[in-house]
């Protein structure tokens, strides 16, 4: 097969997507990378994943519920609730926080080898997903164990993953691209990340916000209608969800992994020029 | 036919004499910006400040199949950056270059090993990154675990290897890359002689198969061996092209500074330690006849004179000789001895008709009780020796490093009488 490449000043490769997709088994290998050196040289390893997820949903429980008196959705145990709503956010905040730090951290490879950038964000998506499911595991053993029923609704799930990804992303590849270039980027994350706990519906039901006057703004953070919709999947009706809502999020989200995709594209040739 | 063609290649880097070095920060750029806006002298000022730097400025040339490119040139003259827009680390900031054919580049061994993870998954790992298929991989995993000299480490982590194993283990992977133009930026430099020698045979390899090669090296013995043509690079500029001896003889030329003579008059200014400290070090060298450079004949004196300041200390000198390439030709040494403080004088003589003709480089050591090196004054000298030969009709390169004058002789030991 004759193969052949044109190298110029600015010029967005046309066969870039097909790179990509040549490049599969790097991606996976990667990932793998990344899960396996995750907890090496760890008395705990792998029980982290589980360690953290109860810790915090612990703490929140007791703050909000037992310090603060925060009312959850009627007939829904408030544990559970938070148990939901920790999963898809720490499943957001660890994939938005790694594609982030994503280019800084394989900056040894940005100088020395080419391989569709895109490759390293979406790599470093794995560890995310990972936690991710070990926490949804946590969830399910909770649920049954406190005899909370599941519902159907839960056939729609995936949909919110996905959503959650692409937020994910969109967010992720424009700090990455911006941390390669001002380092103060670095100390925003974990600060954004905090501030994202407190604005989206992690904690408490959008139901208490629902009927105040800044509702309308408060809905248009796309990461508000996910939420409620991946605990409307996990906690069936009762939760709080407006429908409605998804519309505009899909669009949102989608509006945003698009305009990330182009500055990335448009900025990671020039990525070495910078670490 | 070309594999490679590159039409103006330019590489622009813009260098901010304001800051001192690393990625702007957030607030450089907000006080810039604010400064713009606020005040017009501020912006011609900004202007000066910023000086555009070409690290590579119109170059042209082009690349059949099966060629061994060897790129030398000082440091900074663009090998590196030409190597990484061949490899798409970096783009161009003018210019295009059509390649065809998969391309691999090696600009350093063991790209994106993991310390964490061990020998075989660091195999799978590299390969991965250098664009290999793991079927590959796979097909050649015991093919590069035997030549990097591994398998009992296999499943230790990487980051208990010594650094031999390190550099064996990278290289084994690329080597058994199968691409068709291999991009090789300076590898050689590590590892051991022997495995130094294996590297080599493995690129002769690469380039017998009719593969096209690009190797940049600043050991020009190696690209003398391995490649047809070389590239000539000084200040970002292609300067010459051709074939190899002709350019390493013109780049040797160009870049050979002699310096005789090194000298401080002042103690509290010259170099070295608190125990010693250099006052001179010179060549005389005995010239021949009524020239006034030296030549293979020439015989030469170097002098060494230093300021002891420690009364009873147990000192001895020692000199290297390298050749410009960096290989070391001896090294000798003097009597330890113990010496009150004051100056103390060396000398050393080499003869003629001893080296070769080429460049050669100086480095004297100041020795403590046989084991404590005080100072190193490294590439102290600089000197070149010229070629001489007298009755004869041969005027290639005389082979060799040194030229001694032997007793070697024929004679006729037997008549064959004519019937």
């Amino acid at each position: 097969m004759q193969h052949t490449i044109t190298i110029k000043a600015g010029r967005s490769e046309k066969d870039y997507w097909k790179d990509l997709w040549l490049n599969r088994q790097l991606l996976w290998i990667l990932s793998k990378r990344d899960i396996s050196v995750r907890y090496k040289q760890t008395l705990l390893g792998l029980a982290w994943s589980v360690i953290k997820p109860l810790m915090t949903m612990a703490i929140t429980v007791f703050v909000f519920s037992f310090v603060a008196k925060l009312e959850g959705d009627p007939g829904i145990p408030y544990a559970l609730m938070v148990l939901s709503g920790l999963t898809i956010w720490t499943f957001f905040s660890n994939t938005f926080t790694q594609i982030s730090n994503s280019i800084l951290i394989n900056s040894n490879l940005v100088s020395k080898v080419y391989f569709p950038r895109l490759l390293m964000p979406l790599s470093s998506v794995a560890v995310g997903f990972v936690d991710f499911l070990i926490t949804f595991v946590l969830f399910l053993i909770f649920a049954v164990a406190s005899g909370y029923g599941l519902s159907w609704n839960i056939i729609f799930l995936p949909a919110f993953i996905v959503l959650t990804f692409i937020m994910s992303l969109g967010f992720g590849l424009i700090f990455a691209v911006l941390n390669v270039r001002f380092r103060d980027i670095g100390q925003l994350i974990p600060f954004v990340v905090q501030i994202g706990l407190y604005l989206c519906p992690v904690s408490y039901t959008s139901r208490l916000v629902s009927d105040q006057w800044f509702y309308k703004f408060y809905k248009l953070n796309p990461m508000v209608g996910i939420i409620d919709g991946f605990k409307w999947c996990l906690l069936g009706d009762k939760a709080f969800f407006d429908p409605k809502s998804l519309v505009s999020t899909t669009i949102i989200a989608l509006v945003i992994l698009t305009l990330s995709l182009m500055y990335f594209r448009k900025k990671e040739n020039t990525f070495v020029d910078h670490i | 036919m070309p594999v490679i063609v590159a039409e103006n290649i330019s590489k622009k880097y813009i260098i901010d004499h304001q800051r001192k070095g690393g990625p702007p920060s957030l607030r450089d750029i907000v006080t810039d910006t604010v400064d713009k806006v606020f005040s017009r002298k501020k912006k011609e000022e900004n202007f000066e400040d910023k000086e555009e730097f070409w690290a590579l400025k119109d170059v042209n040339f082009s690349i059949d199949q099966g060629d061994r490119i060897g790129i030398v040139g000082h440091n900074g003259a663009g090998k590196s950056t030409l190597l990484k827009i061949l490899s798409r680390i970096t783009e161009p900031s003018t210019g295009q270059i059509k390649i065809e054919g998969r391309i691999a580049s090696l600009l350093e061994v063991g790209t994106g090993f993991h310390p964490e993870l061990t020998g075989r998954e660091n195999i799978f790992l590299n390969g991965a990154i250098l664009g290999m298929a793991k079927s590959e991989i796979k097909q050649s995993f015991d093919a590069i675990v035997d030549f990097a000299g591994v398998e009992k480490f296999l499943d230790t982590p990487v980051k208990r290897y010594s650094s031999g194993m390190y550099v064996r283990l990278g290289f084994a992977i690329a080597a058994h890359l199968n691409p068709e133009i291999l991009i090789v930026d300076e590898v050689l430099a590590v590892g051991d002689t022997e495995f130094q020698k294996k590297c080599l045979g493995k690129m002769r390899d690469v380039s017998e198969s009719g593969r096209t090669l690009l190797f940049v090296s600043h050991n020009l013995t190696a690209i003398q061996a391995l490649c047809n043509k070389a590239f000539y690079f000084e200040k970002g500029r292609l300067i010459d092209q051709g074939e190899t001896t002709h350019i390493v003889t013109n780049y040797l030329s160009k870049v050979s500074h002699k310096s005789l003579e090194k000298h401080w008059d002042d103690i509290n200014h010259a170099p070295g330690s608190d125990q010693v400290r250099i006052k001179s070090f010179r060549l005389f060298p005995e010239y021949q006849e009524d020239l006034t450079h030296i030549d293979v004949r020439t015989p030469l004196n170097f002098q060494f004179e230093f300021w002891n300041l420690e009364d009873g200390a147990n000192l001895n000198l020692s000199m290297h000789l390298y050749t410009f390439t960096g290989e070391c030709i001896f090294n000798v040494g003097t009597q330890s001895e113990a010496f009150a403080k004051g100056l103390v004088t060396g000398t050393c003589n080499i003869p003629g008709n001893f080296l070769n003709d080429g460049s050669y480089v100086v480095s004297m050591m100041i020795v403590k009780d046989t084991s404590t090196v005080l100072y190193n004054m490294e590439e102290a000298l600089i000197f070149d020796i010229e070629d001489f030969r007298e009755n004869v009709t041969w005027y290639g390169k005389w082979p060799g490093y040194i030229r001694p004058q032997l007793n070697f002789s024929i004679r006729q030991t037997e008549h064959v009488v004519n019937d």
